[in-house]
């Protein structure tokens, strides 16, 4: 029932009053101000002038910014390839399980999901650094190794650690980590929506497993590749926990300077535009799934 | 099981059950061995030299980490309460009503779901300094209060979306069946709609409960040093070092937080976790 609004006014009000006034308030108001900022210079330490201009902006384009941000994305881009890779074939196996296994097995991807962010980046950097579990295994194969070449006479060099924390490796492989269940539950929902007597036609009609999948699966299952690549994209570009725990000096990204500069380099219009440049890319990237689904569903009609 | 696999049982296939395993290999192996070298007696937290409960007992005698963790819950308590109020009047509000700018209010409903994290943060950090300066001699708990709000505003649209899914099967007739009766919109709403918004009320508030326990970036803007919380403490430990006693509080965070969303996930049937992985969008 759409009841129109003028029919019971009072209800209206009392229904929609503190929601609107919170969002209003303590939701778009913070983002509107930060947005003004974002065209605004600082005068003093403690004033912030907002004079309409476009300097911050011209800054966060200035190369070293600009690189920054380049690498957001590229990392961000990395990161959404291998979890679409890696994720795939888990929505295959999830979406043609049986009911039964299936819940379980949405539930084990979920589950890592639902523990604390830092605590998961927490566990990767027991993992991932110099005394971390994988250089212990190496260490002890290595020497072991070397245990086997002494008998021979030429024992090998002593161990050294493969450095894989505090290094763009340890960010990327922090994103997909966190980001996979994000790209497995859109490509799922995606895939168990599919037509399956499509697939088994493919398969009478002579096309191998590979084959349907390139040329059946993919191109119905594409809404779910958007959006999956969207919600794993969006995330990754802003991520500020991965870089900072597990990155190094050279692998700070955008939610890290923008953090610099509202927390020590205390220029809050320059931090105010970059988290701006972040929040366009997020509207450009929605309005592009917004697209991309009225265009299917217009062709589907 | 023993009859021969279709085209499609893609799941009995070898390439895609190590590929599957590979995957739940790498997503559990770190955090099962963060729990387990919890219970570990060495300190240097790679070898195991037996059990002990010992991390455990320093993590409940670190004074911070326990007020820290106070803190948590109770911004976690309060920030659910009145996210499930105010989720309650949105989800009722657009369940409702047709009225204009509906779409641009749903809209903007969604902004803080979509919005990056980080981007909320500094807004909030800018709000309650220059806008509404938070004061920070304020008495536990009100000193919370930035940190509270804060939550409230990124929890309450999840909220929201978890109970217009709820009332979405709501038959109208006992509505109107009410109404002929003579129940006005007050009895209505207390006798008819709340009993039947219940496992949605309850699962939004597990799912506000979790986002606001889990939460570190917004907190990191909000929070002072005298309002710490437990994601920040830990955060503030593990800038010093990987110690066996982060592993104990971190073991005991994992453990609260998978058992409240499970059962926020059993009341109700799945779409929480659909939500919190972004279908919400």
């Amino acid at each position: 029932m759409d009841e129109s609004w003028r029919k019971a006014k009072a209800v209206f009000a009392v229904l929609g009053g503190p929601p609107v006034l919170w969002l209003l308030a303590f939701f778009l108001v913070p983002l509107g101000v930060i947005w003004g900022y974002s065209f605004g210079e600082n005068r003093s330490l403690t004033e912030i002038a907002i004079n309409g201009t476009f300097g911050n902006y011209v800054h966060a384009i200035k190369p070293l910014y600009l690189g920054i941000i380049l690498k957001s994305f590229w990392f961000a881009a990395i990161t959404t390839a291998l979890c679409l890779v890696v994720g795939f074939p888990v929505a295959i196996a999830i979406t043609f399980a049986s009911e039964k296994t299936k819940a379980w097995l949405l539930l084990l991807i979920m589950l890592p999901f639902w523990t604390n962010l830092l605590i998961r980046t927490y566990a990767l950097m027991a993992v991932l650094r110099d005394e971390g579990y994988i250089n212990f295994a190496l260490g002890w194969v290595w020497n072991g190794l070397s245990h086997v070449t002494a008998l021979a006479g030429h024992p090998l060099a002593p161990f050294q650690p493969l450095p894989m924390l505090h290094n763009n490796f340890a960010v990327v492989f922090g994103l997909v980590y966190v980001q996979l269940p994000f790209m497995v539950l859109p490509l799922y929902a995606a895939l168990d929506r599919l037509d399956r007597s499509l697939l088994e036609a493919s398969l009478d009609l002579g096309a191998g497993h590979l084959t349907t999948f390139a040329r059946v699966v993919v191109p119905l299952a594409m809404p779910g590749i958007v959006s999956g690549v969207l919600v794993t994209l969006i995330p990754s570009v802003g991520a500020y926990l991965t870089p900072d725990l597990l990155g190094g000096p050279s692998s700070q990204m955008i939610a890290n300077v923008i953090e610099r500069q509202f927390k020590t380099a205390n220029d809050w219009p320059f931090g105010a535009a970059l988290s701006f440049l972040l929040m366009y890319m997020t509207f450009v990237a929605l309005a592009v799934q917004a697209i991309v689904s009225r265009g299917r569903a217009r062709r589907a009609a | 099981m023993s009859e021969p696999a279709g085209p499609l049982d893609y799941l009995r296939r070898w390439p895609i059950q190590a590929w599957l395993a590979a995957v739940v290999v790498f997503l559990y192996a770190p955090l099962i061995t963060l729990m387990a070298f919890s219970f570990n007696v060495s300190k240097r937290n790679i070898v195991w030299r037996g059990f002990t409960l010992d991390w455990y007992r320093a993590a409940f005698q670190d004074s911070d980490l326990i007020a820290a963790f106070g803190n948590s819950l109770t911004i976690a308590a309060v920030s659910t309460l009145a996210s499930v109020a105010l989720g309650a009047l949105t989800a009722l509000l657009l369940w409702r009503f047709r009225f204009p700018f509906k779409a641009a209010l749903e809209g903007a409903l969604g902004l803080p779901i979509v919005v990056p994290e980080i981007c909320m943060g500094v807004a909030m950090l800018v709000f309650f300094t220059q806008i509404l300066p938070w004061p920070t001699t304020l008495a536990w708990p009100l000193n919370l209060g930035a940190i509270i709000i804060s939550h409230i505003s990124f929890s309450f649209s999840f909220v929201a979306i978890v109970i217009r899914g709820r009332l979405a099967s709501f038959n109208r007739e006992l509505e109107e069946a009410a109404r002929d009766l003579g129940a006005g919109e007050w009895r209505i709403f207390w006798d008819v709609l709340v009993p039947h918004m219940r496992p949605g009320l309850l699962a939004g508030a597990l799912l506000a409960f979790t986002l606001s326990l889990d939460d570190f970036v917004i907190t990191f803007f909000t929070s002072g040093p005298d309002t710490t919380t437990f994601p920040i403490k830990v955060y503030s430990m593990v800038r010093f070092s990987v110690t066996p006693e982060v592993n104990a509080a971190s073991t005991l965070l994992i453990v609260i937080t998978v058992a409240l969303t499970a059962v926020a996930l059993r009341l109700s049937g799945g779409a929480v976790a659909t939500i919190e992985a972004g279908e919400g969008l």
